[in-house]
């Protein structure tokens, strides 16, 4: 059981690792990064020495041993150190999850690492090496630290061309900053001399950099300008200060009001800020900067709180599954209870129900939120498939990642992983062309793959798109043909051509390679997407790139659905596909002449009838209604006796038995107990349509 | 399974079909609810009856009066859901079963167990592994894993086509 822990936990510390490896192949300078490393190393191998897996704590500690070299600046950050350190993650996961990794293996590792250690030495030998100063050395011991920063430009600085809009922008990349300017020694407009600068700032700077940096910034109107920079405190003991600095002690701290002055105020003031100003003793943009830099700190210290808390309670997937099952029964239970009580007509019932309605919605906005997790864990694993892929390949490709806070319902997150990895497999096999078809194309040479992901509305929307050759639409016509996919006289639109990759065994590969070419994996995609109640388009343009859009909903425990009737069935349209309702009469029907079809807006619309779909038993009443409905870029209505409203349920799933009936995606529990079936309206058109 | 199988003497419960009655074991027997609405699913085999609602899950209804080739059950007040629970490649399978009527469980040792005559019953062998002795009645052992094997459940109707497409 213990044992078990230790491994998710390094399992997880792994994960983590190679994150920050990656990122340190991107940024070698980023100190906090090495630490980072260092810090996950060192606790694989004291808790596998805890634990009594000592092979592990032995590997470990090897490579921990060198980036302790590394983290005290005598060894560079490098490539080759980096995909050793990768390689040596790798054999750790291996020895973790219970396999024997043999003693040679794990040796010759630890010797590739020597071995570069003596190389970086030879480099590091003054004679051979140019006598550059290593950067790193000097920043390496910088803490970070918040630095207060007040800046008096000279009178005349707008005279020397001075851009001080720039100066701020360069202060931004040292770190996070607060500005606020003051303006209470500008001129009334008679005596205003609009090639003056009268203004100041003061600056509130979060930096590692140092105060060298800092000045470095101001170095070209040093000159002119008044410039105090002082440390504050450092970023680290932040979060260990109980109470921040009040406003008045910064000010009698700033030198803007003496200290005496203030405790005269304080005696009989609670609000400090106001008072100061109207009693003329400090100007309203001063405490404006005093308090900018009480929020400045205030928001730091909020943020590493934030970071200590935020992994704070480890609980099981089971644990949270149940509660969210729970939730779900309450949220029918309660549905029944606001149905009861208002057919009770008593007020007293009816309050009751509102609040409990009130507090379930919460508990059930709480809960779900429980299982939303930022969808970057699962991106930051893609990092490593396109690096390795693509040298493997010979190809250049970067991935960018966007959106990666986006969060989404865990066991989608989870369920994602197989159909992102078979569409990057794609993109870098063959979307993205060789570095030199790329060049001979005009292309720039690093083919570029885009994760991104964003919510909208009630949907999640996440595109891998890559800039390469998009889909050889010619080639894959003629593939299809050769398997008999299209019909013969056939002309497919793009849109239904790009669906052909869907089809199982279907690649239009010459070569099988060894990353794609089987023809298993679009098919896959488009299954596991799916399953997932989410849909799958594609985008391409010859020669530019490919994108897929895949949308999935937010949650797979709860959707809103339009609840309505047909006989005695009861049926739950989710809310997302439904465009309008629309009344058919049975003078209607008769004047379609026993086509289904609805006039919409003068339009001709197919519809479904669920009474014959369904085989439902009964007459059709007088008048009926039409729901159109919009999925996959099709449009059709479905015709159902009557509309009963918005309902918003907890699907609950058919269960095996139940598996292959495919215009169905679920159940859901009514508030008088009966179950009402939640229809799948892809299915239900695509079926239409063949 | 065969009646060899069963070596100990067990619980087991009664019910009635038409006229004949079955026996499960006890085990099996999750809890018996009265007959409340089922819920119709489309494109499913007629003896599988729909789908019920057993404190918040959803469970699927067989008629197993359908299922034996008689006429469909017609909901009375002596009418039973029987759920079952079979365990199946680790998981477990909850269905409930219609019975016109629960009689009481009894005990039946392995001894008064035959195995199924070859002819002269009006059900499928396969589906039964042994009969017993009831208050003078023969009463069939039902062979649940093979009666709710999942490849005779998740049979597909072919779904009524929309005639007349445009």
């Amino acid at each position: 059981m213990e044992t078990d822990i230790y491994k998710t936990e390094a399992i997880e510390i792994l994960d983590d690792l190679e994150a920050a490896l990656l990122e340190l192949e991107e940024r070698p300078e980023d100190m906090p990064l090495v630490n980072r490393i260092f810090r996950a190393l060192h606790t694989i191998k004291g808790s596998g020495k805890m634990f009594g897996f000592d092979d592990i704590a032995d590997f470990t500690h090897e490579i921990e041993n060198i980036y302790d070299r590394v983290r005290s600046g005598n060894l560079a950050v490098s490539q080759a150190l980096i995909s050793l350190t990768l390689a040596s993650g790798d054999i750790i996961r291996r020895m973790v999850h219970g396999e024997e990794v043999p003693l040679a293996e794990r040796q010759a590792m630890i010797s590739r690492f020597q071995g570069m250690l003596q190389r970086e030495k030879g480099l590091a030998d003054p004679a051979l090496s140019s006598p550059q100063p290593q950067p790193r050395a000097i920043a390496q011991d910088k803490q970070t630290a918040i630095w207060r920063i007040r800046f008096k430009p000279g009178q005349n600085i707008f005279q020397t061309g001075t851009n001080l809009a720039r100066l701020f922008a360069e202060l931004r990349e040292l770190g996070e900053c607060t500005v606020v300017g003051h303006c209470q020694e500008v001129p009334d407009l008679a005596g205003l001399d609009p090639q003056s600068c009268y203004l100041s700032w003061d600056i509130v700077l979060t930096t590692g950099r140092g105060e060298q940096a800092i000045r470095d910034v101001f170095i070209f109107v040093e000159g002119d300008s008044d410039i105090e920079i002082t440390v504050l405190e450092d970023a680290d003991s932040v979060g260990q200060i109980e109470q921040h600095r009040r406003l008045g002690e910064i000010l009698v701290e700033k030198g803007d009001i003496a200290q005496d002055k203030l405790a005269e105020i304080l005696a009989h003031r609670p609000l400090i800020g106001q008072t100061l100003v109207k009693e003329k003793l400090v100007h309203q943009s001063l405490v404006k900067s005093a308090l900018a830099e009480q929020q400045h700190i205030r928001k730091l210290s909020e943020k590493q709180k934030e970071i200590e808390s935020s992994d704070s309670v480890r609980v099981t997937a089971n644990k949270l599954d149940t509660l969210v099952n729970l939730v779900g029964e309450l949220v029918i239970v309660q549905a029944r209870l606001s149905q009861h009580s208002t057919l009770s007509c008593d007020p007293i019932a009816v309050t009751i129900a509102e609040e409990v309605e009130r507090l379930t919605t919460e508990l059930r906005d709480n809960t779900m939120s429980l299982r939303m997790l930022p969808i970057g864990t699962t991106f930051s694993k893609f990092k490593r498939l396109v690096r390795d892929l693509s040298k493997e390949l010979g190809k250049d490709i970067v991935l960018e990642m966007e959106g990666e806070e986006t969060q989404l319902d865990k066991s989608v997150i989870e369920q994602l992983n197989d159909p992102l990895v078979h569409i990057i497999r794609n993109s870098i096999d063959h979307g993205i062309e060789s570095p030199e078809a790329r060049l001979a194309r005009g292309k720039v040479k690093t083919g570029v793959i885009k994760l991104s992901a964003a919510q909208s509305g009630a949907d999640v929307v996440i595109s891998i798109t890559d800039d390469g050759a998009g889909l050889d639409t010619a080639k894959i016509r003629a593939k299809a043909r050769e398997r008999d996919l299209i019909a013969d006289g056939r002309e497919l639109s793009e849109e239904e051509v790009y669906q052909l990759i869907f089809e199982p065994g279907f690649s239009t590969a010459e070569v099988v390679s060894g990353v794609s070419g089987r023809g298993v994996g679009m098919d896959v995609v488009k299954r596991g997407v799916e399953a997932l109640r989410g849909h799958i388009e594609i985008a391409s343009r010859p020669g530019q790139g490919t994108q897929i859009t895949i949308r999935l909903p937010l949650t797979l425990a709860i959707i809103d659905g339009l609840l309505v009737e047909t006989g005695s069935e009861k049926y739950v349209i989710p809310q997302a596909a439904v465009l309008e309702c629309f009344e058919q009469t049975r003078e209607d029907i008769e004047n379609a002449h026993g086509n289904n079809v609805i006039n919409v807006w003068g339009q001709m619309m197919p519809y479904i009838c669920l009474r014959q779909r369904f085989a439902i038993a009964g007459d059709i009443p007088p008048s009926r209604r039409v729901i159109l409905c919009e999925a996959n870029g099709r449009k059709a209505g479905l015709a159902v006796d009557r509309v009963i409203g918005n309902y918003q349920t907890v699907i609950k799933p058919l269960g095996e038995v139940y598996k292959k009936v495919e215009c169905i995606s679920g159940a859901t529990i009514l508030g008088d107990g009966t179950v009402a079936l939640i229809l799948d309206p892809v299915k239900l058109m695509e079926e239409r349509q063949t | 399974m065969t009646v060899d199988t069963i070596t100990q003497t067990a619980h087991y419960l009664t019910f009635k079909i038409d006229e004949e009655y079955f026996t499960v074991n006890v085990h099996s027997v999750r809890e018996i609810l009265e007959y409340s609405k089922i819920t119709k699913m489309p494109d499913a085999p007629p003896f599988m009856r729909g789908i019920i609602n057993v404190r918040g899950s959803v469970i699927p209804v067989i008629d197993l009066r359908l299922k034996f080739g008689m006429e469909e059950t017609i909901p009375k007040s002596s009418t039973r859901i029987i759920v079952m629970e079979i365990a199946r490649e680790g998981k477990t399978l909850v269905i409930g079963s219609l019975a016109d009527s629960v009689k009481e469980v009894i005990e039946i040792a392995p001894e008064q167990i035959e195995p199924p005559p070859e002819m002269g019953t009006r059900w499928k062998k396969d589906y039964i592994l042994g009969v017993g002795k009831y208050q003078d009645e023969f009463i069939m052992l039902l062979d649940i894993k093979k009666l709710f094997s999942i490849d005779e459940l998740t049979r597909i109707n072919q779904p009524c086509t929309d005639e007349d497409d445009s």
